[in-house]
């Protein structure tokens, strides 16, 4: 009997090892963000810190801004071709370091990845034409969404880190094919990106993507009404996105919200209005700028379903609260800071373009073609 | 002496099966065959057998057995058939429900809920025709149907989760997914679209008879426990003729907490705990989405949630004008030669 009693407690404490053994042990760090008794808290743990990572400096001194305009100087320069010739090396030397670093693999490395070294004007090269729209989509959120990004601002670094492409992206999965073969209705997949839960995989593009709709679910009215018609499922995918940004963040569910009325702004921290504005941004960022640059790419650079691989919140944020640990980057590169007027290629035909909404693509299809 | 403090069970009795009664109905006991298992014997009596499988038990098996295998083997195609896929997966794999553009309709394609809705039936049916069976051979050894009744509690609770809200809502994408970490995830999604089910009163009351219950349960078998060795276990005999364990135990409750409850009344307290946690659980279900659409509203409104200091922040998106739309300039537009066409995303709405 004695046997049996000890055999037992032992394979209690077998499995009670295996059950703790994805706990953090230690002691925590708890701070309070929120009104007394509403468990509003931000718990970290020192054993696990993670580095916001090293900001590089610049490759020299930020050169004066007068001068011959790049525009004048060179060839072909349509983004950058307001700043002077001087500030234009700067800024190149500066994204070179970010995105195509000496210590890459040699394909990835040095301006020929992205430049014809016969002919740097040359837009022969699918990369210059996505670093130029890159250039462009950096200046955009720099100018237009300080809702977000504050004065602290955006480069490419932000999101390259040193590498040709940022670690952090996101491509459409593949939908159902009505098989059942491999079928699990787009979820119920142990997957970073819905913190392993088995909450759809779809949320990004759903929330995210090109004609990405509101992350709104929950009723604002006591009794159901017309003006709230999704459901149960709907709330998983809206679960899944919200597992994102806690992941993306290193935060939980209380760094913006008062977890007890999740739609209520006014129980809302200002972080949450902070993270709505970060959501239009990304939004505007892939449906303007990525989603575009899909026939650009070629198929090895393309998701699964043809479509190229696009910003979320941990494109720039890796796991910080603020990118970089909210590092003032952007300041030492006025280049970004601000959509330049672009010397039009073809006058005449963009003057005829209506200005709001699709112009990105009407422009191009009308000055393309 | 034999105590009964233990993790086993000490004694095991040997010697010639017992088979029971003569039973009211005229029905047969199918399976004579009893044998004594040791290892069943720590736990519980070791006696196995006599078994009653009868219509309904073979009914409810057999239905019990498909519903199972379904739902296996969707899970399994779901992994194209790989074994170890499946192994690493399990807790993650479901056979979801119908989605939400498929409404209430039975024409639902096999892989896209089809298999679910076909599960729903014969799981339904084998837990309806168990509770039948626990009915019918209760009445055949002359005994209450209570477990009939409690096990019908729980399945009403099913029901309400699986079939009648649903049915009430016009859409099987508001049913439970059959799979380990499915069925909860769906638990928290539910909780927050209907602003959170701790507000639902009748969750509450769930909530107080399931922690209830197992308050009761650990009361009640720590205190017959801690009466074994004056054979406080012979419960039934304690109920017609109390003897001292019976004394010492409700004697215990009076001087600890001033009341006692009966050999009899404590186990009515625990059936209707463990009966009313189901059946307040499905009352509050059923209303969910159904009457009411947002629970913390609901609280508000009836002053049954604490209102706290508004901090102050405003929904961004009553004043947000969208930049893009906003200073998009075709001058800023770069004619690049590649520009595409924009396609539509395949996967928007999945």
């Amino acid at each position: 009997m004695l046997s049996l009693s000890k055999l037992t407690v032992a394979g209690v404490l077998a499995v009670a090892s295996m059950a703790l053994g994805a706990c953090e042990f230690g002691p925590k760090q708890s701070e309070q963000t929120g009104y007394r008794g509403t468990g509003i808290a931000q718990i970290s743990d020192p054993g696990n810190y993670v580095s916001p990572g090293e900001v590089p400096p610049p490759p020299y001194e930020l050169p004066a801004s007068t001068g011959p305009k790049a525009g004048e100087v060179y060839q072909n320069v349509k983004v950058l071709a307001n700043v002077s010739q001087e500030e234009f090396n700067y800024t190149m030397a500066a994204i070179t370091e970010w995105v195509v670093p000496a210590d890459a693999p040699a394909a990835e490395a040095g301006c020929n990845y992205c430049h014809n070294p016969e002919n740097m004007a040359d837009d022969g090269k699918y990369t210059k034409v996505v670093a130029r729209r890159m250039i462009q989509m950096t200046q955009n959120i720099n100018q237009n969404y300080s809702s977000h990004v504050k004065q602290t601002g955006v480069t490419c670094y932000t999101c390259h880190r040193g590498n040709a492409i940022p670690e952090y992206v996101w491509a459409d999965p593949k939908p159902s094919d009505g098989r059942l073969m491999g079928n699990k209705r787009g979820q119920n997949t142990p997957d970073p990106s819905t913190a392993y839960a088995s909450l759809p995989l779809g949320s990004l593009s759903m929330y995210m993507g090109v004609n990405a709709k509101p992350a709104r679910v929950i009723s604002q009215t006591i009794h159901p009404t017309t003006a709230n018609l999704t459901g149960t499922k709907a709330a998983e995918a809206n679960y899944a996105v919200m597992m994102h940004l806690s992941q993306s963040l290193n935060v939980n569910c209380t760094y913006c919200h008062n977890s007890r009325a999740f739609s209520q702004w006014g129980q809302s921290s200002p972080k949450r209005a902070l993270a709505w504005y970060g959501l239009q941004m990304v939004k505007n960022t892939n449906e303007e700028y990525i989603h575009p640059l899909a026939s650009v790419f070629p198929a090895k650079r393309l998701g699964p379903q043809g479509d190229p691989y696009k910003t979320n919140c941990a494109t720039c944020h890796q796991m910080q609260r603020k990118p970089l640990g909210g590092a003032q980057m952007a300041k030492d590169y006025p280049a970004l800071l601000t959509l330049a007027p672009v010397a039009p290629a073809f006058p005449a035909a963009l003057g005829a373009t209506p200005a709001i909404g699709a112009a990105a693509p009407a422009a191009a299809a009308a000055a393309g073609n | 002496m034999a105590r009964y403090q233990n993790i086993f069970t000490q004694v095991q009795l040997r010697g010639h099966p017992e088979m029971g009664m003569p039973h009211k109905d005229s029905s047969d006991p199918r399976i004579h065959a009893t044998r004594f298992s040791y290892l069943m014997g720590k736990v519980g009596q070791a006696q196995l057998g006599p078994i009653y499988l009868g219509k309904l038990g073979l009914a409810s098996l057999l239905c019990g057995f498909l519903a199972f295998e379904i739902i296996g083997l969707n899970m399994l195609a779901s992994v194209n058939w790989s074994p170890i896929q499946f192994t690493k997966q399990f807790f993650w794999l479901a056979l979801e429900p119908p989605g939400p553009e498929w409404g209430f309709s039975l024409m639902v394609p096999l892989a896209e809920g089809g298999w679910w809705i076909i599960t729903g039936f014969f799981l339904t049916a084998s837990v309806l025709l168990w509770v039948a069976r626990t009915y019918s051979r209760a009445k055949a050894l002359g005994m209450g149907t209570h477990v009939a009744w409690a096990f019908a509690s729980a399945i009403w609770l099913y029901l309400v989760l699986g079939f009648i809200r649903p049915a009430l809502l016009g859409s099987w994408s508001e049913a439970v997914p059959f799979g380990i970490f499915p069925h909860l995830d769906w638990t928290a999604a539910f909780s927050i679209r209907y602003g959170n089910l701790f507000y639902n009163p009748f969750h509450a009351l769930s909530i107080v008879f399931l922690y209830g219950s197992t308050l009761l349960f650990a009361m009640h078998g720590a205190t017959i426990l801690a009466v074994g060795r004056y054979g406080g276990e012979r419960e039934i005999e304690q109920i017609y003729d109390r003897g001292t364990a019976s004394e010492r135990a409700g004697l215990f409750w009076r001087w600890t907490m001033g009341f006692n409850a009966t050999m009899e009344s404590i186990h009515r307290w625990a059936w209707w705990f463990a009966v009313l946690t189901t059946l307040t659980g499905g009352i509050g279900i059923l209303l969910t989405g159904t009457v009411v659409d947002n629970w913390y509203l609901w609280a508000q409104e009836h002053g049954y949630a604490p209102a706290y200091p508004d901090t102050g922040v405003v929904d961004p998106s009553l004043t947000f004008v969208d930049p893009g739309q906003a200073v998009i300039d075709p001058n800023q537009m770069v004619a690049d030669p590649g520009q595409p066409v924009v396609d539509p995303s395949l996967t928007q709405g999945n």
